[in-house]
């Protein structure tokens, strides 16, 4: 199993990684001090990815070129740029991806950027994300069962506002 | 020694909390009426008492006693005095003995200066206090007990979080707590007179000053926090919808609506029940918050799950103030009339409009913030964030603004539409105009930003309608207050919309010497250099900027290590002009020796906690004005018994 460990931190709202150039998929949430059945289940996984990732990528290089990098066409950067911003950096608390200094980010907006250069759609990316790390790495929340008492929220509050302020002001008029 | 005596008092607070409470309900009884007059008194030994005990744990920290586990555990001798003394408040324990230290002792304030309730009501209140006070006590006591000792003293501290070593956030937390508290008494207030069937004008204007202080306090906690993050977290975002943010924003936007049907009840004596159930549902909203940050539910449902105790503890206090206080306006609800009617087009109906739709953003935060807690322990992690905030809220809160530039014109009970032609076309008119300078010279922008940048300066000019015809030096404080919290919504509103539609954001790997462009601004690294501070170290980066080829200033944003305990935070370099600011950051250094800078040029973005400021200065001149009149009216009152007194001999 992997070893898990509170770090301190290199960034604010980060759980630290100081080797980052020599594995990047090592997860130092502080959440992971307490772990459960369903967080041993999730590091298999992690673990996995760990193990597949480094002969994909370039690992052992420092942050990927694109993490701290704009792309030259202004237009391209600011698509790239919505989107990152509505991306969660899985190793942070609360923060986009656009955000943070953690070196996942920094992955992630590399492949945003690339992507959004070689012309692809950013749905389309963000769908490849939420295909590799779950609903979790989307701030927008995707249209599912399980979140559609989301959006029917806003509209039984907007029905709820309604039928009070009819109600207030139909005695109104009486009066 | 000074931590057993802290202890003791602690226990003595909660002892005659409980002799509050007690001799409160039995005074309310025909047979023991006598036993009021007690409540008084212990209310304000109970502030004094957990003063004491507070003060105990300051002198603590102060001295740094490692003898103390919490002292140990969260302070360190090398750290600078103002940190020694925030740290008090900077972990769990501290932080709950400060909020039921803010609460007894505004109970205690409470005993010593009402005077125009009725005192039944005000016994009733009093009680509701210590009814809440206690939960705390007991949670303090029995779950998080501040002045434990450890059986051999540590030789150093773990010190303090370098995130949290920020004057910023050493007076941020207690901020906050002020807030809730004043919540927790207007809670109180609202008990006591649904307790009394008391609800009405009198009830309503005890009950507005504790609201109007707490929702100042609220507003310069949420706009510090705001800035706070904006310059700690270095990346230039000033709020991220992050659950802490929204714990702090719903009891928030629960005591904005709370303090306009307060002022509805106060002088026009309608919208009773609305007053009284808004009163319970701002404190609820406090203990959410308090129950979201204090829980560790954040980290993760199943960080709570792990350690629950704190978090069930808690829980179970918001199940029985919240649940206890429903179920009472359940009872009552029925037996509170409604008060006095208005029309449709009236001031009360705005201000009702506003309230709901107020009630409507936080649902959607409530929500918004809650649901992935509720998904997460069902098994499935989603995020909730901006792209679903920003456009729902805005379907409230657009609306409430259209009405926030009316409603203050309108008059009270009924009005007539033709007297409103130009405090609504002026208005009108400018927003129009915005749109149309926004559409033409800056297209495109976002939806979003681009009616934020139009309706913020109609809502300026509307929000200065309500002094049109007046006489300016004989207005009274509350107006003005009123006229300044509304600009300050506006110009709050165009900082907001600024920043999203014209921020430019520059990243950069540079070798000292190198130059790079910035919107308007030419921004050169000059050298890079290690400097240190008390407890830290960091490397400084020159950084040489100019605004469109003028006269060069320099910067200097710093990356610090700190030793104890470790750890790194940026330390964001920025430039205010009056026309926005620029933003500036050292990253790290690349392989090929150059360093990351990032730089930003934020158009107009300091408006936002001038905005901030400006809505807390609104509140604090509507304040001053009540407390005054108040002060007035109990010295011509004392006058006039003096003079019969006279007579009479």
């Amino acid at each position: 199993m992997m070893a898990v460990q509170i770090s301190s931190s290199r960034h604010p709202r980060e759980g630290g990684d100081p080797e980052r150039h020599t594995l990047r998929f090592r997860p130092r949430i502080p959440a992971f001090a307490g772990m459960t059945n369903v967080w041993v289940g999730l590091l298999t996984v992690l673990a996995l990815f760990a193990l597949a990732q480094p002969l994909a990528a370039q690992d052992m290089l420092p942050p990927a070129p694109y993490a701290y990098k704009q792309l030259a066409d202004p237009k391209q950067e600011a698509k790239a740029q919505a989107l990152m911003e509505t991306l969660r950096c899985l190793k942070c608390q609360s923060q986009s991806i656009a955000d943070s200094d953690a070196p996942m980010a920094g992955d992630m907006r590399h492949q945003v950027r690339t992507r959004i250069a070689a012309g692809e759609d950013p749905e389309a990316i963000r769908q490849w994300l939420i295909e590799r790390y779950g609903d979790y790495v989307s701030y927008t929340p995707q249209v599912k069962p399980i979140t559609w008492p989301l959006f029917a929220a806003p509209l039984l509050f907007l029905a709820l506002a309604a039928f009070l302020l009819r109600g207030r002001f139909r005695r109104g008029k009486r009066a | 020694m000074i931590a057993e005596i802290g202890l003791a008092m602690l226990w003595m607070a909660a002892a005659l909390a409980v002799l509050q409470l007690v001799a409160g309900a039995l005074a309310l009884r025909p047979g023991t009426a006598h036993l009021g007059g007690v409540v008084r008194p212990v209310a304000m030994l109970q502030g004094l008492l957990v003063a004491c005990a507070f003060a105990a744990l300051i002198t603590l920290f102060l001295t740094t006693d490692l003898s103390v586990k919490l002292v140990a555990e969260n302070s360190h001798s090398a750290k600078p005095f103002i940190f020694k003394l925030a740290g008090t408040w900077g972990n769990h324990e501290g932080s709950m003995l400060m909020w039921v230290t803010i609460m007894s002792l505004a109970g205690g304030f409470v005993a010593l200066i009402e005077k125009r309730l009725r005192e039944e009501t005000l016994i009733a209140t009093l009680a509701g206090q210590a009814f809440v006070s206690l939960g705390f006590y007991a949670f303090l006591l029995l779950a998080s007990n501040p002045f434990e000792r450890l059986a051999e003293p540590a030789p150093e501290g773990a010190g303090l979080n370098p995130l949290l070593q920020d004057i910023g956030l050493a007076f941020h937390p207690p901020t906050l707590y002020v807030g809730y508290v004043g919540l927790s008494i207007a809670f109180s207030f609202a008990v006591g007179a649904l307790v009394t069937r008391d609800v009405g004008p009198a009830f309503a204007r005890a009950m507005r000053p504790w609201v109007l202080g707490a929702w100042i306090f609220l507003t310069l906690g949420i706009t510090a926090g705001s800035y706070w993050a904006y310059y700690t977290l270095g990346w230039g975002g000033w709020w991220f919808w992050d659950p802490v943010e929204n714990a702090s924003l719903m009891p928030w936007l629960a005591a904005t609506a709370l303090l306009h049907s307060c002022s509805v009840l106060a002088a026009r004596n309608a919208l009773r029940t609305w007053t009284v159930m808004l009163g319970v549902i701002a404190f609820s909203m406090s203990m959410v918050g308090t129950f979201l940050v204090r829980s560790g539910i954040l980290t993760s449902v199943h960080a709570f799950a792990v350690d629950p105790t704190r978090g069930t503890f808690i829980l179970a206090l918001l199940a029985i103030y919240i649940g206890g206080a429903l179920l009472l306006f359940a009872l009552r609800a029925g037996t509170v009339t409604e008060g006095a009617r208005f029309a449709v087009l009236s001031r009360e109906s705005a201000l009702v409009f506003n309230n709901v739709m107020l009630c409507g953003i936080l649902g959607i935060v409530l929500v918004g913030t809650l649901y992935p807690l509720l998904t997460e322990a069902m098994g499935v992690k989603v995020s909730v964030g901006p792209p679903y905030f920003n456009p729902v809220s805005a379907v409230f809160a657009i609306p409430m603004m259209l009405v926030m530039a009316v409603g203050p014109v309108l008059r009270w009970r009924e009005d007539k539409g033709g007297r409103l032609t130009w405090p609504v076309a002026i208005p009108a008119l400018v927003s129009a105009a915005a749109l149309l300078v926004v559409e033409l010279l800056f297209a495109p922008i976002n939806l979003l930003p681009a009616l934020g940048l139009a309706i913020a300066p109609g809502l300026a000019v509307a929000s200065l309608m309500p002094l049109r015809g007046r006489n300016l030096r004989r207005t009274p404080l509350p107006i003005y207050g009123m006229v300044v919290g509304h600009l300050g919504i506006a110009v709050a509103l165009f900082g907001m919309a600024s920043e999203g539609a014209f921020s430019t954001e520059r990243l950069a790997a540079m070798n000292p010497g190198d130059s790079q462009q910035v919107g308007p601004w030419t921004v050169s690294l000059q050298a890079i250099d290690p400097v240190a501070g008390p407890n830290w170290t960091a490397l400084e980066a020159t950084v040489a900027v100019s605004y469109a080829g003028g006269s060069p200033t320099t910067l200097h944003p710093q990356a610090r290590t700190f030793a104890n305990p470790p750890g790194n935070r940026t330390e964001s370099a920025l430039l205010t002009r009056w026309n926005g600011q620029l933003y500036a950051v050292l990253g790290e250094e690349g392989e090929d020796g150059r360093w990351q800078m990032r730089f930003w040029w934020k158009p107009f973005v300091p408006m936002i906690w001038y905005g901030g400021a400006l809505v807390a200065l609104g509140g604090l001149l509507a304040l001053l004005g009540r407390v005054a009149r108040d002060v007035k009216r109990l010295v011509a009152i004392d006058k006039i018994a003096w003079r019969r007194e006279r007579q009479g001999r």
